[in-house]
């Protein structure tokens, strides 16, 4: 498994511009994004996930080219097979916690129903012991529960890399550490590349792979 | 009693009409507007927002000029068959360009009070953007566009001046409760008129009533 990532991207909001030029290649199973806010790790993960258009370069995952700015290839992120999970979980207030997890498994024009049955969103909820919370919404259930939603959610689909901006930041310290463990255990139990974007020199202890720190916008 | 029952049925099939093309014209035109970015997209929004401010004698005005059977899309129109001046049809058009700005506005902020991170979730996992807007944008905006969508109904409910231009005063036909309010007070028939406006009263007291309660503040309220 291998991450190629080259992008350079010039961002202007009112007087301020900020130059993002981050290049890195990883054969990792733990990539480690390190820096402090403003270097632009979230925008990196953006551009990657197909969230933000570079203005050059090329992102490649196991040699595939999801953008590439001199072959014309800008994949959507709905076409990049790349799972992400939002700092803030991002989870859908308007779903339930089985509904939030079976999302992506249809694409069409409407939701999964109230009572998803779906043996993909059943598992999850085994492994991650939510099934007490299955049909509730997400502004009813506890941090930790929130995060394993969106870990499930993300994973339900089978991606081979999955992209996690800080995702230990919205939690208590000591459920932080039981969070941390319990996502070291689900990556040694399946195939899968995780790039972690952090600000948390702890977080780069514990996750233990290969660090690459940020600052202003580009490699330090 | 029976003076009353045909301009009602009349006015609430208007209003229904009109209510139904706004919720679909009016909730596009806001998306497009809540996701546009441009500097001209003020400017779009003021031209659309006219509706409320000008005169309804005006609105009238323009749509005889338009759609009139020597305006420039009547000709059009008349040639294809479809008669708009003097018939229900018009009201409808009239009642739809008068509350047009409450459901668009409405519907406007509701979708910028949207999440943009949630509609990025959603593309990540999978979903192309028309997929988006159904599942995330417009489930989640949907209480604030319904609320727009009862003021509207209200607003149709009452519209009398664009109507009566272009749809006149023909009972049973194209007279709608207000314009059959305005005839009866004329002809002196002031039981029929008074029993008339309890009805309209009523109706936009609920209407509004229903509004405030879905509000989005409210929801916010309620949920946490």
């Amino acid at each position: 498994m291998s991450v190629d990532v080259a992008i350079r991207k010039e961002l202007r909001a009112d007087d301020r511009s900020f130059r993002l030029d981050v290049a890195f290649r990883s054969e990792h199973r733990r990539i480690v994004l390190f820096g402090p806010s403003g270097a632009g790790k979230s925008l990196t993960l953006r551009a990657m996930a197909g969230l933000l258009s570079p203005d050059e370069g090329h992102v490649r995952v196991d040699g595939r080219a999801l953008f590439d700015r001199d072959a014309g290839v800008d994949l959507r992120a709905s076409e990049r097979g790349v799972a992400y999970v939002f700092q803030d979980y991002a989870l859908f207030p308007h779903l339930t916690v089985a509904q939030n997890i079976g999302f992506g498994l249809h694409r069409g024009w409407l939701n999964p129903r109230r009572g998803i049955h779906d043996a993909r969103v059943r598992h999850w909820i085994d492994a991650f012991e939510l099934a007490g919370v299955a049909g509730s919404y997400a502004s009813r259930i506890s941090g930790g529960q929130r995060q394993r939603v969106a870990l499930a959610r993300a994973l339900v689909a089978e991606p081979r890399l999955v992209l996690l901006d800080e995702p230990f930041a919205a939690l208590d310290p000591a459920l932080r550490g039981r969070m941390r463990a319990e996502l070291l255990a689900l990556q040694a139990r399946l195939d899968l590349q995780l790039l972690v974007i952090t600000h948390d020199p702890a977080d780069v202890d514990v996750l233990d792979g290969h660090t690459i720190e940020l600052r202003d916008g580009r490699v330090a | 009693m029976d003076g009353i029952w045909v301009p009602l049925a009349l006015t609430l099939k208007v209003a229904l009409w009109a209510t139904a093309i706004n919720l679909v014209l009016g909730v596009a035109v806001a998306f497009g507007l809540a996701r546009w970015r441009s500097p001209a997209r003020e400017v779009v929004d003021s031209v659309l927002t006219l509706p409320l401010v000008l005169p309804p004698t005006v609105l009238g005005y323009y749509l005889l000029v338009l759609l009139g059977r020597r305006g420039v899309f009547g000709a059009w129109l008349d040639r294809l068959g479809i008669e708009l001046v003097f018939t229900w049809q018009g009201a409808v058009i009239a009642s739809t360009l008068v509350a047009f700005p409450l459901v668009q506005k409405a519907a406007r902020a509701a979708f910028e009070a949207v999440d943009p991170q949630l509609e990025d979730a959603a593309r990540v996992l999978g979903l192309r953007e028309m997929a988006v807007f159904f599942r995330v944008s417009l489930p989640l905006a949907a209480r604030g566009i319904t609320a727009g969508a009862l003021l509207a109904f209200a607003r149709a409910l009452g519209e009398f001046g664009a109507t009566l231009m272009i749809a006149g005063n023909l009972p049973g036909r194209t007279q709608t409760l207000s314009v059959a309010i305005y005839a009866a007070v004329q002809a002196g028939d002031d039981r029929t008129a008074g029993l008339m406006v309890a009805v309209v009263s009523a109706t936009c007291v609920v209407a509004l009533l229903l509004a405030g309660w879905l509000a989005p503040g409210r929801a916010r309220r309620v949920r946490s």
